[in-house]
């Protein structure tokens, strides 16, 4: 059974499509994992062993009928964000204002997932609506790092990674609206990927800040999180901003990449984003990640992008401003929490009990700070130049990805920190996605991939491409996998300690 | 409760100041689904039945702009003589309301699609005051609320409220015109006639239902008063609620006076939002909600852009019917009306459809006649709009035509139309089933004519004598015995024709 | 750079309906300052003539086809409802229109 929770998810669906292995075995073996590390990981808010081992069921049955399967990743398990709605199943958002709403539909992803036959184990935690750089944001406690249990899995998808990591799931869906998916994965020592905006619907995906959130792949090699994103991908007119083009062939750039060859591809090192608040431990990684780059014949320049400078202090503006708006639904009138309703309270004071009850701080700042910045007298040094900022990093991403295919950075400035040392200071815990946010603010794809331990910490190596070209980095990220794994003597995901099991 | 000041007599207000209108309209479209969601519009079906995760606000669920609804505003905004955006978006505008399910509404803000227009308007006097329109832009309509608990469901003094969003998301247009100056004492008289001149419009181009009384159409009129001669305007207040054209009137003549009355006695007029009291013919204020500055309006992230092109603006402005007044004037001419016949036409709202009933192939003067009174009547008493009969200028047509032909008379016609109204299906199938041929044997009608002649002798004695006008009753009797089917011109002659032989 | 008071905090949390407490304004109002300082930068660009950004794709006229979708009974509309009356979700009394 361990044998199972540790294969790819490619391996495991070539496994169960030759009917050598069930996929109620692998699932059920997922779900015994659950039971035996998530009292001590926390990465699940919720498991449907009972939907899974039916979904488990249904495509064993196609197997054993000898028909095709559905997707290349039917019957394979996969966790879920509690961010994106389940129809049937609670999606709380990490949050006590939304805790037991169950949704009346799914969210397009949920669907996507549903009809290629992967099976759905359940709702991953993380920071409480998605705001947050450490899973310490949730309601529902924090996630821990399975490299070491005293130090986050990053955020605000550390649910989702750490289940990677902790072998509970082979595949899963994050959501990334500044870094959510690759900070997480850089810390977890998984692959992450934040896909062109507009490629992956955000229809059932709770909003935090729209103009950047986008859902993606969470794997543990680059060639499952590309299949999995070629599930997940595609058109959706429930979604204006869903762009109608066809889905980039990352699957087949991760094959094409794992053959170890780059010669051709120009790389671009982000000189502003390579240097000052990084540990010295994750330049040195990231270092030995650009040479290898090099030596798998790729050509390395370097490219500055000068505005980045201001990235983080626009993401800052732009994403509470827009949270502001979107957790307002949150007003205890038709779903979720309801806090004061005795009679006495008018419905004003019941919504304003009600917010004040059941959001955690993070959320209320965020929405305080998007309220200011919003406000007539400051939109237009704020929100307005925020958005002119916006215009200034997508310029410097273009310019860029003229003198390169590929952009590279570390993920992460630093690796996973331990749970409480930056709970107290928003504008440190906001540093963490430095590198990450300018791919939101411009739209462009990234992927995480990771580049080895420093002081026995998983580090990401960032790979940026341009909008609708996420092959490009795929194709990169799958070579250089390869390229580290053969160099460092394996799998790096492999050497996560073994977690003590309990039963 | 403060001291109410008295209202001042309107001619005194007109003497002593310059009243200044700006009246907002929102207009419900009559697109099949919602603004931003495939839920039905349709109006009073059962609570929470035409609702989707987007238009409750459920976490997670997006909107996608209706096409049609678009179209529609921008050929509102052609007709209206305005400049369509080639460029603009939709921005949120935040406030709470429990009818709102998404605590912000999906609107228009600083980039609206239409803008730049104007609107003549004809007074009863024939006088035509141009109002200029500031903009019209899309946005969406809320829930409804019902307050339980308090008197006759007002909002004061309920207990608990009862939410119910199947319009939550129905297309709105709003329709802004600029400061409405000089009018003096006819401004409630103006603000009458550019609703009522709207209204039409907004009908000719079959957008909308355009239903006051449903709250298809709503009007919100901003009133303030301006020392004759001064240059700066009052302070103004915005009445909302008004739910009639004659309400439109009502409510700035009254808000009229009700601020000279407060300037009066040295009070100062508060800028806020009051409601009009169709019973007391009164205003009343309001709550106050967040002032304008408050509202955080950004661009609409879930949505992109719209830029009509310039080929599309084009295609539609050739979809735009003429404009009522015009069409008006040609109708007067055509048809040969009085102006008072072209009022009454007007007023029943039968120019349509009598212009369809005559392109049916139906004289004018038939057409009108049916529309304007008997089919009046019977929209009336059945308390439905004239052309929301089930009946259609086709088939009153046809049966005009059967008139002429003589197959039918004026009685039997009525009877062939109350059947197609009563669902009997075509005046053809109508006379059919209900067996309304005319009786033009004349040898069955002779025998009721020598039958009623006999029956009445002293009559048949007069008619004998030359009072020719005695053969009604004789007519009466045999019209009576073949139960109307008979064609009265035909027995009037066939009576004087026995008695002379 | 303008000093954030109490005062508008809690006209930020009346904005936001949040029932902050005493000691939330004491805290917002200290990292709201600290925050806005970390970020107030950005206005550097503020008189720069650079069109302003608001989506990550260059999307325009993005319409649906005005046809009726199947949406939500109304057990399902109001399932998730804290409390529901008639077809129709039960609020508390909402702060009169009318004075
Ligand atoms: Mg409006
Ligand atoms: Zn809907």
């Amino acid at each position: 059974m361990t044998d199972l929770i540790r294969l790819t998810a490619a391996e495991l669906a070539a496994k169960i499509h030759s009917g050598e292995v069930s996929s109620v075995e692998a699932t059920q073996a997922h779900l015994d994992r659950i039971a035996a590390v998530d009292p001590a990981v926390h990465a699940f808010l919720y498991v449907d062993a009972e939907r899974a081992l039916q979904a488990a069921k249904a495509v064993d049955e196609e197997v054993a009928a000898g028909r095709a399967p559905v997707s290349p990743l039917a019957g394979v398990p996969v966790a879920v964000k509690d961010v994106l709605a389940t129809q049937g199943s609670p999606t709380t958002c990490g949050s006590k204002l939304l805790e037991g709403w169950i949704p009346p539909y799914d969210a397009t992803v949920t669907r996507k997932l549903l009809e290629a036959g992967t099976v759905i184990l359940g709702k991953t935690n993380m920071d409480e609506f998605a705001m947050g750089s450490s899973t310490e944001n949730s309601a529902y406690g924090p996630t821990r790092n399975p490299w070491d249990l005293d130090r986050i899995p990053g955020g605000s998808g550390g649910g989702s990674a750490a289940a990677l990591a902790a072998f509970e799931a082979p595949l899963a869906i994050g959501t990334d609206t500044g870094g959510s998916i690759r900070q997480p994965g850089a810390m977890t020592g998984t692959v992450g990927v934040k896909p062109t905006y507009g490629t992956v619907s955000r229809y059932g995906l709770v909003a935090y800040a729209s103009s950047f959130d986008q859902a993606g792949p969470c794997a543990r090699t680059v060639l499952d999180a590309a299949l999995l994103h070629e599930v997940i991908a595609g058109h959706d007119p429930m979604d204006a901003t869903s762009v109608d083009t066809p889905v980039a062939p990352v699957v087949a750039a991760a094959r094409e990449g794992a053959r170890g060859d780059l010669s051709g591809v120009r790389v671009g090192v982000v000189r502003e984003l390579v240097g000052e608040g990084h540990q010295p431990g994750v330049l040195a990684s990231f270092e030995a990640a650009v040479r290898q780059l090099r030596d798998l014949g790729a050509e390395v320049v370097e490219v500055s992008c000068p505005s980045f400078d201001l990235a983080l202090a626009a993401y800052y503006l732009i994403a509470p401003s827009e949270a502001s708006s979107n957790l307002a639904r949150f007003d205890a009138m038709r779903y979720g929490l309801r806090v004061g309703d005795d009679g006495a309270h008018s419905a004003e004071e019941v919504m304003s009990l009600t917010r004040e009850a059941g959001f955690g701080p993070e959320v209320k700042r965020r929405i305080i700070v998007g309220t200011y910045a919003l406000s007539a007298g400051y939109y237009d040094a704020y929100y307005g130049s925020a958005q002119k900022v916006r215009t200034l990093v997508s310029r410097d991403f273009d310019a860029a990805f003229g003198q390169a295919d590929v952009l590279v950075s570390p993920t992460s400035p630093v690796t996973a920190f331990r749970i409480g040392e930056k709970v107290d200071d928003p504008v440190a815990m906001y540093q963490v996605d430095l590198c990450t946010i300018p791919s939101n603010m411009a739209g462009n794809a990234a992927i995480s991939v990771p580049s080895g331990l420093s002081d026995g910490l998983p580090v990401g190596l960032q790979i940026f491409s341009p909008a609708l070209q996420d092959h490009r980095g795929y194709k990169v990220a799958a070579a250089y996998e390869a390229a580290r794994d053969a160099a460092q003597g394996g799998s790096l995901i492999h050497r996560v300690p073994e977690l003590e099991v309990s039963h | 409760m403060t001291a109410v000041a008295e209202l001042v007599d309107f001619d005194e207000v007109v003497a002593t100041y310059d009243p200044v209108l700006g009246l907002e309209v929102h207009v419900e479209l009559s697109t099949n689904t919602k603004m931003f969601c495939g839920c039905p519009t349709t109006f009073g079906g059962e609570p929470n039945t035409q609702v989707c995760p987007v238009c409750l606000g459920l976490p997670g669920a997006l909107p996608a702009v209706n096409g049609t609804a678009v179209e529609s505003a921008i050929r509102i905004g052609l007709a209206l003589n305005c400049e369509i955006a080639e460029w603009c978006r939709f921005a949120r505008k935040n406030y709470f309301y429990p009818d709102m399910p998404k605590n912000f509404q999906t609107s228009q803000y600083d980039e609206p699609i239409a803008f730049n227009g104007w609107l003549d308007v004809t007074l009863d006097d024939g006088e035509v005051v141009r109002v200029e329109i500031e903009r019209a832009h899309m946005e969406e309509d809320t829930g409804k609320s019902l307050h339980v608990g308090g008197a006759t469901g007002r909002i004061h003094g309920a207990s608990h409220s009862l939410l119910d969003f199947n319009r939550a998301g129905v297309p709105l247009v709003e329709i802004v015109t600029r400061t409405i100056e000089g009018t003096g004492a006819r401004a409630p008289e103006v603000a009458r006639a550019y609703v009522r001149t709207l209204r039409e419009l907004l009908k000719a181009l079959d957008v909308s239902d355009v239903r006051m009384d449903q709250g298809s159409l709503r009007c919100d009129a901003n009133v303030s008063l301006m020392p004759k001669g001064a240059t700066e305007f009052g302070t103004r207040t915005e009445t909302k609620n008004v739910n009639s054209l004659r309400s439109v009137e009502r409510a700035v003549r009254h808000e009229m006076s009700r601020q000279a009355g407060v300037l009066a006695t040295g009070g100062s007029i508060r800028q806020e939002t009051r409601h009009f009291e169709e019973v007391s013919g009164t205003t009343r204020p309001g709550r106050a909600k967040e002032t304008s500055e408050d509202y955080r309006y950004f661009p609409e992230p879930d949505l992109v852009p719209i830029a009509p092109s310039r080929e599309w603006v084009e295609e539609l402005r050739g979809t735009l019917p003429e404009p009522p007044e015009e069409r008006r004037k040609r109708v007067q001419a055509d048809w040969g009306l009085s102006d008072l016949e072209l009022r009454d036409l007007d007023n029943a709202g039968a120019i349509d459809l009598v212009a369809a009933t005559v392109a049916a192939g139906a004289p004018s003067g038939e057409a009108r006649s049916w529309w304007v009174s008997y089919l009046s009547q019977a929209a009336n008493s059945r308390g439905v709009e004239l052309g929301d009969l089930p009946i259609s200028p086709a088939q009153v047509a046809s049966v005009i035509g059967l008139v002429a032909a003589g197959t039918l008379t004026n009685k039997l016609a009525r009877s062939v139309v109350d059947g197609v109204l009563e669902g009997e299906g075509d005046p053809e199938q109508v006379i059919e089933s209900r067996g309304l041929k005319v009786v033009s044997d004349d040898s069955a009608l002779l025998v009721a004519v020598d039958e009623a002649l006999a029956g009445q002798p002293d009559v048949a004695a007069k008619i004998r004598d030359g009072k020719v006008a005695a053969a009604g009753a004789i007519v009466g009797a045999v019209m009576k015995a073949t139960k109307g089917q008979a064609d009265a011109k035909r027995v009037r002659e066939l009576i004087l024709e026995r008695v002379n032989a | 750079m303008p000093s954030i008071s109490r005062d508008e905090v809690a006209h930020l949390a009346t904005l936001a309906r949040l029932a902050v407490t005493e000691e939330e304004l004491d805290l917002f109002a200290g990292q709201l300052e600290r925050i806005v300082q970390a970020v107030a930068k950005v206005s550097q660009v503020a008189d720069q003539d650079i069109p302003p950004m608001s989506h990550a794709v260059g999307l325009t006229n993005v319409f649906r086809r005005d046809l009726v979708s199947p949406g939500l009974v109304q057990q399902q509309a109001l399932a998730a409802a804290p409390a529901a009356e008639e077809g129709r979700f039960r609020v508390p009394r909402i702060l009169g229109e009318e004075a």
